[in-house]
C-alpha cells in the first residue's frame, strides 16, 4: 500500500510540475483585483500578497526544490563516495586524516553551516548549491567507509587483486556495485531532507530569490498574511508535506526491497 | 569509567574544535568581492572602510589573521559588531540563556510527551494504539519548524486564542515555541521508548521479576524502564545539538529573543563578524553537549566502564 501511495504521490508532483512547464505557467502575473484571494474557480489555491496564482508558484517552487535536491544529492553522493571509498580501501593514515575531516563536518549542526555560507556568499542557485553540499557529503563518506572496510577484504576483492586488477577496478568496479542498494535508499531519504534544508533558507531570505517562487519564501510569506489569509501558509504547507511524505515512503520501500535481496 | 578513555575522549576534542573555529574563521573570506565594501555598503568613506578593515585585520596575510583570531578567541574576545559597536560577547551573553531557556523546555516537553507514549505503545504492542502511535512518529518527526510552527500558531494562538501568538513577555509565550522544537525529539523518543522497552521486556530478569510476584508497575517503572533508558540518554544528547540548531528557525517565527534570532538579524544587516560568533558559539555547544553525552553513557552504562 505504500508502495502505491508513494508512488501516486511522486507522479501527481512530477506530472504536475512538468504540466506546468509545458503550459509555460510561471506564477509571476500579479493581480492586483485579487490580493490574497481565498481559493476559487479562477485561482485553485487562492492569491498570495501581490494577487499572483498561489497553484502556479508552488508548482515552481516544487520544479526548483527537486531541481535542487536533485544536484545536491548529486554532488553529495561523488565527493562522500569517493571520500569514503579512499578511506576505507587505503586505511591507515589516509583514513584517520579523512575521518578527522568528517568528524569536524559533523561537529557542525548541518543547517546551521548552511545558513551561515548561503548568508555571506550571497544569493545565486550555484551558492545555494554549495551551502547544502557543504555538510551533506558526511553521510556519504561515513557510510561508504564502514562497508568499504569489511568488503575490502572479501574474496572476491582479494581474488580480483591477486589477478592484478588496479586499485581503481577494485573500488569501481568489485566494491561499489555492493553498495549500490544502500546509497540509493540514502540517497532518496536525503532528497526529502535537502527539500527541507533549502525550504528553511529560502524560509530566512537566503538562496532563490524573488520573483522566483519557493517554498520556503512562500511559507514566510504565508506566515505573514496568516491572519488574513489563512489558507496561503497551510495549502504550501501541506504540499511541501505530502511531497516529503511520498519521497519517504518511496525511501522505506527501496530499503525494505533492497534489504529483501541483498539477504537473499 | 577508566582515566585513558576519558583522556583520549577528551583529547579527540581539540582538533575538532581547531576545525570549526577555521571554518567559522574562513566563513568572512567567502564574501564575493570585498568583505568591508560589503558589510559597509558601498557609499562607506574611506576612513571608515579603512579602521573596519584594520580592526578586523584583513590587510594582514590569512595565517597571521587566523593566529589573531584563535588568539582573541581564547581571551574570551569575540570582536565588536561593525554597527552598533557593541562587543560580540555582550550580545550573546544577552541573547544566549533565552535559547537554552527554550531549548531545555522543548527538551522537556519532548522527554514528558515523548517516553509516556513510548511506554503506552510497547504496552499495546500488536494492537491498534501501538499502530497509531508508531504511524504518528514515523511521519511526523521530520515535520520542519516552518509548517509546524506557522500550524501550532494558527491553531492555538489564532483560532482557539489560548496562547499568545508570538514574543516573550507572558510566562505562556515559551510554551508554542518550544512544542515546535521539541515535537520532533519527542517522536524520535516515543520510537525509542518503544523499542528499547520492547527489548528489555523479553529478558529473564523481567520474568524473575514478575515471577517473584511484583506489581506490573513496578516491573516496568522499575525494572524495564531503567534499562531502557540507556539508548534515550544517547538520542537525547544528540538531539541538543539539532534543537540549538533548529532554535534559529523557530525562534524567527515566534519573535523569541535567542541567539538564533541574533544571527538572522546579525545576516540581515550583514554584520558577519555576529554571524561568525553565532555559528561558532552554537557549534562549541554542540560539540560540548556530545562530549557530555559520550560520558554520561559511560557512568549510566556500568558494562562501558570496563569495556
Amino acid at each position: 500500500m505504500a508502495k502505491t501511495f508513494a508512488i501516486t504521490i511522486l507522479v501527481f508532483w512530477l506530472g504536475a510540475v512538468l504540466l506546468a512547464r509545458l503550459l509555460d505557467v510561471h506564477g509571476n502575473a500579479i493581480d492586483l483585483q485579487h490580493i490574497l484571494s481565498a481559493p476559487s474557480i479562477q485561482y485553485w489555491f487562492g492569491s498570495d500578497d501581490l494577487g499572483r496564482d498561489i497553484l502556479a508558484r508552488v508548482l515552481r517552487g516544487a520544479e526548483i526544490s527537486f531541481l535542487v535536491a536533485i544536484v545536491v544529492t548529486i554532488v553529495n553522493m561523488a565527493v562522500g563516495v569517493t571520500i569514503g571509498l579512499l578511506a576505507g580501501f587505503y586505511g591507515g593514515r589516509l583514513d584517520r586524516l579523512l575521518m578527522q575531516v568528517t568528524d569536524v563536518f559533523l561537529a557542525f549542526p548541518g543547517i546551521l553551516l548552511a545558513i551561515a555560507f548561503a548568508a555571506v556568499l550571497g544569493p545565486g542557485m550555484l551558492n545555494l548549491v554549495f551551502a547544502l553540499c557543504l555538510t551533506g557529503w558526511v553521510s556519504y563518506a561515513r557510510l561508504t567507509r564502514g562497508q568499504t572496510l569489511s568488503l575490502r577484504h572479501r574474496q572476491h576483492v582479494l581474488a580480483a587483486e591477486s589477478l592484478g586488477a588496479s586499485a581503481f577496478r577494485l573500488m569501481w568496479r568489485h566494491i561499489l556495485p555492493l553498495l549500490s542498494s544502500l546509497l540509493m535508499v540514502e540517497a532518496t531519504y536525503s532528497l526529502a531532507s535537502i527539500m527541507i534544508a533549502e525550504a528553511s533558507l529560502s524560509f530566512l531570505g537566503l538562496g532563490i530569490q524573488a520573483p522566483n517562487a519557493s517554498w520556503g519564501a512562500m511559507l514566510r510569506d504565508g506566515v505573514r498574511y496568516m491572519l488574513v489569509a489563512p489558507h496561503y501558509v497551510l495549502i504550501v504547507g501541506l504540499s511541501l508535506m505530502s511531497l516529503i511524505l511520498g519521497i519517504n515512503l518511496g525511501g522505506d520501500y527501496l530499503r525494505d526491497r533492497l534489504d529483501v535481496r541483498s539477504t537473499q | 569509567m577508566n582515566l585513558k578513555h576519558l583522556i583520549s575522549r577528551l583529547l579527540s576534542v581539540i582538533p575538532v574544535v581547531f576545525g570549526v573555529v577555521l571554518l567559522t574563521f574562513l566563513l568572512i573570506h567567502v564574501v564575493p568581492g570585498d568583505p568591508v565594501e560589503v558589510m559597509l555598503g558601498e557609499s562607506a568613506s574611506v576612513a571608515d572602510s579603512a579602521a573596519l578593515r584594520e580592526e578586523l585585520g584583513l590587510n594582514q596575510p590569512l595565517m597571521i589573521q587566523f593566529g589573531q583570531y584563535f588568539n582573541k578567541l581564547a581571551h574570551g574576545d569575540l570582536g565588536r559588531s561593525i554597527h552598533t559597536k557593541i562587543p560580540i560577547s555582550v550580545l550573546i551573553k544577552e541573547r544566549y540563556p533565552a535559547t537554552v531557556k527554550l531549548a531545555v523546555v522543548a527538551l522537556a516537553l519532548g522527554l514528558m510527551i515523548g517516553v509516556p507514549m513510548g511506554i503506552y505503545a510497547a504496552l499495546h504492542a500488536g494492537h491498534w494504539q501501538d499502530f497509531v502511535i508508531t504511524i504518528i512518529s514515523v511521519r511526523f518527526s521530520a515535520m520542519p519548524a516552518f509548517w509546524l510552527g506557522p500550524l501550532l500558531m494558527l491553531l492555538f494562538a489564532v483560532w482557539l486564542g489560548w496562547l499568545p501568538v508570538s514574543g516573550m513577555d507572558s510566562p505562556g509565550a515559551i510554551v508554542l515555541p518550544a512544542l515546535t522544537l521539541g515535537f520532533g525529539l519527542s517522536a524520535i523518543l516515543t520510537r525509542m521508548t518503544r523499542t528499547s522497552l520492547l527489548e528489555v521486556l523479553n529478558d529473564d530478569y523481567i520474568r524473575t521479576a514478575r515471577a517473584k510476584g511484583l506489581s506490573e508497575r513496578a516491573v516496568i517503572l522499575r525494572h524495564a524502564l531503567r534499562a531502557a533508558l540507556l539508548p534515550i540518554i544517547t538520542i537525547v544528547g544528540l538531539q541538543m545539538g539539532s534543537l540549538l540548531a533548529g532554535t534559529v528557525i523557530t525562534e524567527t517565527i515566534f519573535s523569541w529573543d535567542g541567539i538564533g534570532r541574533l544571527l538572522v538579524e546579525s545576516i540581515e544587516k550583514r554584520d558577519y563578524p555576529v554571524t561568525q560568533a553565532c555559528v561558532l558559539i552554537v557549534s562549541l555547544s554542540y560539540v560540548l553537549i556530545n562530549l557530555v553525552t559520550d560520558l554520561l553513557y559511560q557512568v549510566a552504562d556500568p558494562r562501558m566502564r570496563h569495556a
